[in-house]
């Protein structure tokens, strides 16, 4: 094990480093990664390269369109069947790959444990898959009656040419359920992200709205972003309940379509991942009127801060209270745990390239244990999540952005709520922040390194130069990294851990980092005979 | 056993050339098979009598895996063994994929075992190349040796030159050669003298000059070859020559195809573009 570099008067400047990466490229290649890698200055303005297409035979961490919308956005709902169109092995999808929970009543529907595929072959290629994909809407439907269906095209459905929208409607009047497609191809976009953007534009069409449901509750929000991998959603649902806010539906952990047809009587939206699902936010904040914020209810410190901004919002005497009564409870708890996890953790180095947000909200948890972000970055974010909205104008949209329809949402002058943006232009005027999302590099280091896209060779090579004590990645990374002698922690499933969202989450994290940052085994990656002999001994020969 | 295909622009008359070519083959004492590489199933049409023949994708789909070799080979004019790929109805599916799956099939079913002694194999193939699955026959090695029906139209010529820059792809990286030009005449002026000229531009020669004779089409309404339907009119021993010239041919290359000025050029030295 080579000596640390010490870190503890500020991070060393990785230009050296970045010449080392791109020396190694095609001059083309090396041109093109450069612009997605930034030595970060918080205070200055740094343009960032994201969103564009991955260079072919770079191993890259990115998914596709299709895990992107039926993965990520559907794939946690659970009274829906999720149907994929398309040949079984992109039906791997299909099946809880995410670690994504929930909770039905007695009685409800839950299909997230099965995996439904119209198991496309050769024959229905050639002579178009429609009839064997209603043959399985009908099918799905006999067995298990739901309310709805979504189907999800493939890659080969696109390139026959198969109409899952027209065959959405067809079977939609024969069955009398909601029924609605997806165009979402794996080579539609970019990454996993356009697979978001065709989610949520889907969900608004299809389900948002269906239901114009009476009031219930005093203080009606929605979560916006949040995939309760590992039960997060679980311990949100808990901070929210006893603070008096009713959650009426989240996108998507935990959640319902029934929930989601009414989602539209809230009257805020918070916004956890701004990259997969901001889009919803806007529509319906256009249509009805619903204004949004920006949270973050990863690390204790950033429950804190967004419960009590969702408190200001609905100015209440009583919520308020409610909500620094369960603040202080809570941390002092937290409080407890961070003191004895602190001596293991001061001090540590770590770094995470994942999702569209993570990468930023886990920093957060990082700092609250003394832990230092070194490097950063997205597999598929925009260059909003890096550099903040005021960035939006500026970005230039490509012919591949241009491929993903962009709904044309108008003022619905029924159910618009004139009254939240009245409130929402007064509490503006006193400083009260909406719509706003500053990025990750503002609130990283300087000179930390952050890199759009990360791919294997550079992963090493950041390895090799900063050492860290614990890396942040999914399972394709997992174990190149920890043959380095690096432990990896997943951040797309926890590997088996979770929930890390909220006060509770923050504790489990703080104990899972203690026990992963204290263990020696990741110094004995090398075997023993790598650095010496493996038997000495000595023989004679007698003649 | 020698594997040929046959490609040129659509409508051009590769179906009834290829038909009353192999005609010609059958009656000299060869044996020849058919593959009728397009959706429409119409290639076999002439050397079966109008036969409507259960195509090889429609009978995998009928009988699943438990397809028969004689379930998708008909015999057709003189013993001919024909047999019709097939394909979705227009506007679904993947046509290509499934020339594919049927030539594929053929194979695993022993189509070409050494018991039928196959002299010859024609595979028809629709108008140009759209996509890679029509590509299938000169891919990997099903076809060696292609002819292209052309005539002196430019839309035709110009099918022509865009076919041979496909062979040209697939000759490099495997063993696919040109083995001519048969001109279809569709009475242009100078048509054989200006085929003659793409032909050696392209690097190839003209096979045959087929004439324009009203035979074909009354051969045609009665479901038969020239050859089969009036085996003593002129038009029968067009392709009975034409049928000798490909039999005798050796000259097998890998073409150079024209730029669309050189191709343009042509077509004013011959007059007919003025």
């Amino acid at each position: 094990m080579v000596k640390k570099k010490d870190m503890s008067k500020g991070l060393p400047d990785p230009s050296e480093l970045m010449d080392e990466i791109l020396a190694k490229y095609p001059t083309k290649i090396a041109k093109k990664r450069k612009k997605a890698m930034v030595s970060n200055d918080p205070k200055e303005d740094q343009e960032i390269q994201a969103n564009v297409r991955t260079i072919p035979g770079i191993i890259t961490q990115r998914g596709c369109t299709y895990a992107g919308c039926k993965g990520v956005v559907l794939g946690p709902t659970r009274d829906i069947i999720n149907l994929v169109h398309g040949p079984i092995g992109c039906s791997f999808y299909a099946w809880l790959t995410r670690r994504n929970q929930t909770r039905p009543a007695e009685g409800e529907d839950n299909f997230m444990t099965y995996a439904f595929s119209t198991d496309m072959q050769d024959e229905n290629i050639v002579f178009g898959g429609e009839a064997k994909l209603k043959d399985a809407i009908r099918e799905a439907y006999e067995m298990f009656q739901p309310k709805s269906i979504g189907i999800f095209s493939t890659c080969p459905v696109g390139l026959i040419g198969d109409d899952v929208h027209a065959v959405a409607r067809e079977m939609k009047a024969e069955l009398g359920i909601n029924i609605f497609g997806f165009s979402c191809e794996g080579y539609r976009g970019v990454s996993q992200s356009a697979g978001h953007h065709i989610a949520n534009n889907g969900v608004f069409t299809h389900v948002v709205g269906n239901n114009d449901r009476e009031r219930e509750g005093k203080f009606q929000v929605n979560l916006l972003g949040e995939y309760n991998i590992g039960g997060d959603a679980f311990e949100l649902e808990r901070l929210f309940e006893e603070a008096g806010f009713t959650l009426l539906s989240t996108f998507s952990g935990n959640s319902t379509i029934k929930n989601m047809e009414y989602s539209h009587t809230a009257d805020l939206n918070m916004v956890m991942c701004h990259r997969s699902i901001n889009y919803i936010a806007e529509m319906m904040e256009e249509k009805y009127g619903i204004p949004w914020v920006k949270v973050n209810f990863i690390s204790a410190e950033g429950t804190a801060k967004s419960l009590r901004k969702a408190a200001e919002y609905f100015d209440d005497a009583e919520l308020t209270a409610k909500v620094e009564k369960i603040i202080k409870r809570e941390m002092a708890k937290v409080e407890k745990v961070k003191k004895e996890v602190e001596p293991k953790t001061t001090g540590k180095l770590a770094m995470m390239f994942v999702g569209g947000s993570r990468a930023h909200h886990y920093q957060d948890l990082f700092k609250e244990i003394g832990v230092t972000t070194v490097s950063a970055g997205y597999e598929f974010a925009h260059r909003d999540d890096y550099e903040g909205r005021k960035v939006l104008p500026n970005i230039k949209i490509d012919a591949d952005t241009r491929n993903i329809e962009d709904l044309s949402v108008s003022k619905d002058d029924k159910l618009f709520r004139d009254d939240l943006a009245e409130k929402k232009q007064k509490l503006m005027d006193s400083g009260y922040a909406f719509s706003d999302y500053e990025g990750m590099m503002p609130e990283m280091n300087s000179n930390s390194l952050v890199i759009d896209d990360v791919n294997h060779w550079e992963t090493e090579k950041l390895i090799e130069f900063y050492k860290p004590d614990v890396f942040c990645a999914g399972i394709k990374e997992k174990y190149v990294v920890q043959k380095s002698g690096v432990p990896l922690k997943q951040l797309h499933s926890y590997d088996y851990g979770g929930p890390y969202a909220g006060f509770e989450g923050a504790i489990n994290f703080y104990k899972e980092m203690e026990r992963m940052l204290s263990t020696n085994i990741w110094k004995m990656v090398d075997a023993p005979w790598k650095s010496e002999p493996e038997i000495v001994g000595s023989f004679a020969i007698n003649e | 056993m020698r594997k040929v295909a046959i490609y040129g622009k659509g409508g051009i008359g590769k179906s009834t050339t290829t038909q009353n070519t192999v005609a010609g083959l059958v009656e000299a004492g060869k044996n020849v098979m058919v593959v009728g590489c397009d959706p429409k199933a119409d290639s076999t049409r002439l050397l079966l009598g109008g036969l409507a023949q259960k195509t090889v994708l429609d009978t995998l789909r009928e009988e699943g895996e438990d397809v028969e070799l004689e379930d998708i080979v008909r015999p057709g004019f003189s013993g001919v063994r024909c047999v019709e790929s097939g394909g979705p109805e227009p506007g679904v599916g993947c046509a290509g994929r499934g020339i594919i799956t049927s030539i594929n099939l053929l194979e695993q079913l022993g189509a070409w075992d050494e018991k039928f002694s196959i002299d010859y194999t024609f595979y028809d193939v629709l108008g140009d190349v759209v996509c890679g699955g029509f590509a299938m026959p000169i891919r990997e090695g099903k076809a060696e040796e292609i002819y292209i029906v052309v005539s002196g139209e430019m839309m035709a010529m110009y099918a022509a030159n865009n076919i041979c820059k496909g062979i040209k792809k697939y000759a490099e990286a495997g063993g696919v050669r040109l083995g001519g030009l048969i001109c279809n005449s569709r009475k242009v002026d100078n048509e054989s003298a200006m085929i003659e000229e793409l032909a050696r531009q392209l690097g190839t020669q003209m096979i045959h000059f087929v004439p324009r004779d009203n035979m074909v089409q009354r051969a045609e309404i009665n479901r038969k070859t020239v050859i089969d339907y009036e085996p003593d009119h002129n038009q029968a021993n067009e392709y009975r020559t034409l049928a000798e010239a490909i039999d005798k041919n050796e000259m097998f290359v890998i073409p150079t195809p024209l730029e669309i000025e050189q191709l343009e050029k042509l077509l004013i030295d011959f007059g007919i573009a003025n």
